[in-house]
């Protein structure tokens, strides 16, 4: 079984045009309807986010919405859900660090 | 606030979108709808079309921005993806009923994360309270009228920790195939699955046929159970069908499935490098000496699902005990909670699968619509009746398979004092058998007042279960692999899982200012939970 299949071939997909958006300043290509989370994961990167306590890396886990672990820093905002937030073109995303509590002033 | 249902609220200052998105549909009809259907999954779907069709107004109310639920989760309309069905058993079914839901009338209100549900106030009317979005991020608060609710808000996976569960990298079973199936991205080239359920074969064969190595699947339980009750099993030939299916597909892999063994450590610094896999006796406790380490840089894992109830337990519906240790919610012949007017279907009342799911959602539309329109007789039809035999049959073989995969007792040996087993709040396994011990708690609330545990963004759904049988231990158990305290006697009995305290007032994070934001009904502020029918 040949080990160079992908996602895409399996489901025969032949998406738009690919964007970038950036990573902690570094560019990382998405495809049109991946949210951002899949489109870090795509570059192979799966942390984007550290714990307030002890400082480690957390990324997607459980990839539907509901354990908040994949909160990062988009376009300047905290606390978004990486895997529920569609990447835009030019999208500037950063790792969240800390309580991310910025977001939450009322 | 008669003649204005289910207005958009204005946005307060600080919440003004931060960014532009498809807004919600426009919300009419201006009079409630007749059926607010919370979930376009199969179960919310085939409910809506079905009293749909039988003359009911009805809207759909959903976190996605596309219908298909968890299960037919599939790639957003930019990736191109021509086969879909590549990734799903019985595409073409699903195509089928999102089919008639289109056609049907039935407004759709994607990216509406329902937050609470509050009963009627004298004037049989529901509100159903929503932020919308991609992530209910800064979006605008949102609020849907509807005489009778039907709730379909399906299930999340249960997680049973280990040392190094938190590493970047291990991941969610049921996040990975999601990830895979919408975004069409791996998380690693070689991926273990582990954990417990069916859910682990088919997320090894998706893993494996988009080009994934899967070194082994790792099943806690072995499938002995299922052999002890052959009349059920031979009530679910679809289920044993789409496990051969899987089996084949892993074969064709050379994926080995190993049964009777847990990942018990996830190794890796930043991210998981290998896992060390143990030999578990009959109550789940690691054997010592059996654990052998394999390399990878993902592990998928999941111990079967929790039904997501929440919305319905603030509003005082009653839940039975599933076999395998979770809650659901309590429903009668016709799909229908204790709670007058308020209807489930799918995982809500019970983990059973997709087929499960739409014949219950059917059954429910038709059960609402004989309520509504006054034809009690729809309901003893010789579709409802078909429909209810088969939601019995397949109810009968989840249990079934459920009781197969329940998490034995002794699974707390493999998890040490310095683990984290609430990701949010990072609180250790030790901090919480020091809560349960010295302090005396007994239950997940009161570990959560004591240690924070529970208490973080996701409000215990990950470590809800963990704690809970912590808890019941009473801090017994060291979780040095020696098993002591971890056995039978510290468990509950039956050797399940106890639940979780499943009472979220909010069920999803609201901002304070969408709180405020919220006009008064009949006098009465805003939410949370202060109905009549709340009993807490």
């Amino acid at each position: 079984m040949a080990r160079d299949r992908n996602p895409a071939d399996l489901v025969g997909a032949d998406p738009g045009p690919p964007f970038e958006i950036t990573f902690d300043g570094s560019a990382v290509t998405a495809l049109p309807g991946q949210s951002v989370a899949a489109a870090l994961w795509g570059a192979g990167i799966l942390a984007w986010r550290t714990t307030r306590n002890g400082g480690r890396p957390r990324g997607a886990f459980c990839g539907i919405g509901q354990c908040y672990d994949c909160l990062a820093t988009v376009n300047g905002e905290p606390n978004r859900r990486a895997c529920l937030v569609p990447a835009r073109p030019g999208d500037t995303v950063t790792t969240q660090e800390g309580h991310g509590h910025a977001g939450l002033a009322v | 606030m008669p003649g204005s249902p289910s207005e958009p609220h204005e946005p307060s200052e600080p919440y003004e979108p931060s960014e532009p998105y498809e807004s919600a549909a426009p919300y009419e009809p201006s009079e409630p709808y007749d059926l607010a259907v919370i979930g376009a999954g199969p179960a919310g779907l085939a409910g809506a079309v079905t009293a749909c069709e039988l003359g009911l107004s009805v809207a759909v109310l959903d976190a996605a921005p596309q219908t298909g639920g968890q299960y037919f989760r599939h790639p957003a309309p930019g990736l191109g993806a021509a086969r879909p069905q590549a990734l799903h058993h019985d595409w073409s079914e699903f195509t089928a009923l999102r089919g008639r839901f289109e056609a049907s009338g039935v407004t759709h209100l994607p990216h509406h994360h329902v937050w609470t549900v509050r009963p009627p106030d004298g004037d049989g009317i529901w509100t159903v309270h929503a932020l919308t979005g991609p992530d209910a991020h800064g979006g605008t608060p949102a609020r849907v009228r509807a005489r009778t609710i039907l709730l379909a808000t399906g299930a999340y996976e249960r997680q049973l920790p280990f040392p190094g569960w938190t590493l970047p990298g291990v991941i969610g079973a049921g996040g990975a195939q999601a990830m895979l199936k919408s975004g069409l991205v791996l998380p690693g080239r070689r991926i273990v699955v582990a954990g417990s359920g069916p859910l682990l074969l088919a997320v090894a064969s998706s893993l494996a046929a988009a080009g994934a190595r899967v070194p082994a699947v790792v099943e806690a339980s072995g499938y002995l159970g299922y052999a002890r009750r052959p009349y059920a099993l031979a009530a679910g030939p679809h289920k044993l069908l789409e496990a051969a299916v899987h089996g084949s597909a892993l074969l064709r892999h050379r994926t080995p499935l190993r049964t009777r063994s847990a990942v018990t450590e996830a190794h890796g610094t930043d991210r998981v490098e290998a896992v060390t896999v143990s030999r578990l006796d009959r109550a789940w406790r690691p054997v010592p000496g059996t654990g052998r380490r394999i390399a990878c840089d993902a592990l998928a894992v999941g111990h079967g699902l929790v039904p997501q109830t929440e919305l319905a337990t603030g509003l005082g519906c009653a839940t039975r005990r599933t076999p395998d240790g979770t809650h659901a919610l309590a429903l009668d012949a016709l799909q229908e909670s204790s709670v007058p007017g308020l209807w489930a279907a799918g995982e809500t009342g019970g983990t059973g699968g997709w087929d499960l799911a739409r014949t219950e959602g059917e059954l429910a539309g038709i059960a609402v619509a004989a309520r509504l329109r006054g034809l009690p007789a729809l309901t003893r039809s010789r579709r409802a009746r078909a429909l209810a035999r088969r939601r019995d049959r397949l109810r009968a073989f989840a249990d079934v398979m459920a009781a197969a995969h329940a998490p034995g007792p002794g699974w707390t040996a493999w998890l040490p004092d310095d683990t984290d087993v609430c990701r949010c709040e990072e609180v250790t396994a030790g901090s919480i058998r020091g809560a349960a011990g010295a302090l005396g708690a007994r239950d997940a609330r009161t570990v959560k007042l004591l240690t924070r545990a529970g208490m973080g963004w996701c409000q215990g759904r990950m470590c809800g279960a963990a704690v809970a049988c912590l808890a019941a231990e009473g801090g017994r158990g060291g979780g040095r692999g020696d098993g002591a305290g971890g056995g039978a006697e510290g468990g509950t009995a039956q050797g399940t899982v106890p639940p979780s305290a499943e009472r979220r007032p909010l069920a999803v994070p609201v901002p304070l200012g969408a709180l405020a934001d919220l006009p008064e009904e009949s006098g009465r502020p805003g939410p949370p939970t202060d109905g009549p029918t709340a009993d807490g």
